[in-house]
């Protein structure tokens, strides 16, 4: 079978692009349409680093076929600040420190930004349960869950930084 | 590796016609093992077949006074369906145990006891409830236990062209309660030790008049023990019944040895969760 031609709204864009039959929503993303901030780390759907929202769902990207994509609404990392203006859960990683290597953030970021979204005010323990699909093998996750927490406050306009007992 | 076809059917007739037409086709759900196994190449399908887009495949809808779940329905929709969680928190919450959150988005349980891994969470869980799949095919559609659609490790029961249409869970009996555990030496996102689920029925004085036990990653696929069952049947659930059923899950376990666990650990773990589920499964009949 030759290559098929995809459509779907990514970012809010309506985009346009060709794939293998067997071909990864990953694979599409990176190869296709220049969307590089979604990784690749282990391709069979452990370690959450090619994290998107498909449908309002997260999902790992590896284990999507883009074919399925077609006529879905995709949100990758890409999409989630605004022009220059970072999300709250981009700008707590950065002030707590919560990335050495970066190459697991993208699928952290989208990961938490999905949380959030849907459960504005999470205990330490539902933001660890929801991060379970996602590893870090640099920070040891407090950081992580503190700029998450942290970045959940500050959307519920709370004052409060600190949450999280030592 | 030639690119295979990839098909997205929209109905359950052209779904079982691409099937039958091509023996080489594997059916897409939630794709959690399918691309997987794809994507290390232990599979070389030259058809792929979502069945996604067919009506009805994905949600819950009350059938016959219980629930019928469509087959490509992600485990996570489940919990959202505060009526199918509320009759059975076993199956729901075994479903939930699966992978992470990414992965319960997409995987189903029609998936899981299709992949037919003796550790599949939801399956002792689904056969303890007394679920049924209706599955179709080329010659019509038939309704079968979830406990016959799997026959060893990654292999089921369908016949060529045939996939899984809907799971079926009966109304929660009055009285009813349901429950699954598993052993693991983590926290989340991994694979069974040992799993355990059950459903009893109690009357209004407490004594268990059904009980349906089921263990899991002991045996090359999920068992429904039958005497485990009838050792509580009749009982308030004492310390001597509970014994009994311990003992009888013990004798039904014929596990493996390997890197997750030794066959005494698993046989010993047999016994102590399906007491630990019993004991969840009595305080929701309880409450029922």
């Amino acid at each position: 079978m030759g290559k098929m031609m995809i459509s779907a709204t990514i970012n809010g864009d309506a985009q346009q692009f060709l794939c293998d039959p067997a071909a990864t929503l990953l694979d599409a993303l990176r190869d296709e349409l220049g969307l590089t901030g979604s990784k690749e780390g282990c391709g069979s759907g452990d370690c959450g680093a090619c994290t998107v929202v498909l449908d309002g769902q997260m999902v790992c990207s590896c284990l999507v076929l883009a074919a399925e994509a077609e006529g879905r609404k995709i949100a990758t990392i890409e999409g989630v600040a605004e022009g220059s203006e970072l999300h709250p859960v981009q700008r707590k990683f950065l002030e707590k420190g919560a990335l050495q290597c970066g190459f697991c953030t993208p699928g952290f970021i989208v990961a938490s930004k999905a949380l959030l979204d849907h459960n504005p005010d999470p205990s330490e323990h539902e933001v660890r349960y929801w991060l379970a699909g996602n590893l870090c093998r640099c920070t040891g996750y407090d950081k992580i869950v503190r700029a998450v927490l942290d970045a959940a406050a500050e959307l519920r306009q709370e004052t409060t930084t600190q949450r999280v007992s030592a | 590796m030639p690119s295979p076809q990839f098909h997205s059917p929209e109905t359950v007739e052209q779904a079982s016609a691409l099937l039958a037409a091509n023996p080489q086709a594997r059916v897409l759900a939630g794709g959690t093992d399918l691309i997987v196994q794809l994507r290390s190449r232990r599979i070389a399908p030259t058809a792929i077949v979502d069945i996604k887009r067919i009506a009805g495949m994905s949600g819950i809808r009350a059938a016959d006074g219980g629930f019928a779940i469509g087959a490509a329905t992600p485990c996570t929709a489940l919990k959202d369906d505060k009526a199918l969680a509320a009759a059975w928190p076993g199956v729901v919450e075994a479903a939930n145990l699966i992978g992470s959150v990414q992965v319960r988005n997409r995987a189903t349980m029609a998936g899981n006891l299709c992949n037919a891994s003796p550790a599949a969470d939801s399956v002792p869980a689904l056969v303890a409830a007394g679920a049924t799949v209706l599955i179709a095919g080329p010659s019509g559609q038939r309704e079968v236990p979830a406990a016959e659609v799997t026959s060893g490790p990654g292999k089921n029961t369908l016949a060529h062209g045939e996939f899984v249409v809907e799971i079926r869970l009966p109304a929660r009996p009055q009285g009813g309660g349901d429950a699954y555990l598993r052993s693991i030496p983590r926290t989340e996102m991994d694979i069974a030790v040992v799993g355990a689920g059950a459903a009893l029925v109690l009357d209004a004085s407490g004594t268990c008049t059904s009980a349906r036990i089921s263990i899991g990653a002991v045996a090359p696929t999920v068992l429904l023990v039958e005497a485990a069952g009838a050792a509580l049947v009749g009982s308030k659930l004492d310390d001597a019944a509970l014994e009994r059923m311990a003992e009888a899950v013990r004798v039904a376990a014929k596990p493996i040895a390997d890197k997750r666990g030794t066959v005494e650990y698993r046989i010993a773990m047999a016994g102590v969760l399906a007491k630990r589920v019993v004991e969840i499964a009595r305080q929701r009949a309880e409450k029922a």
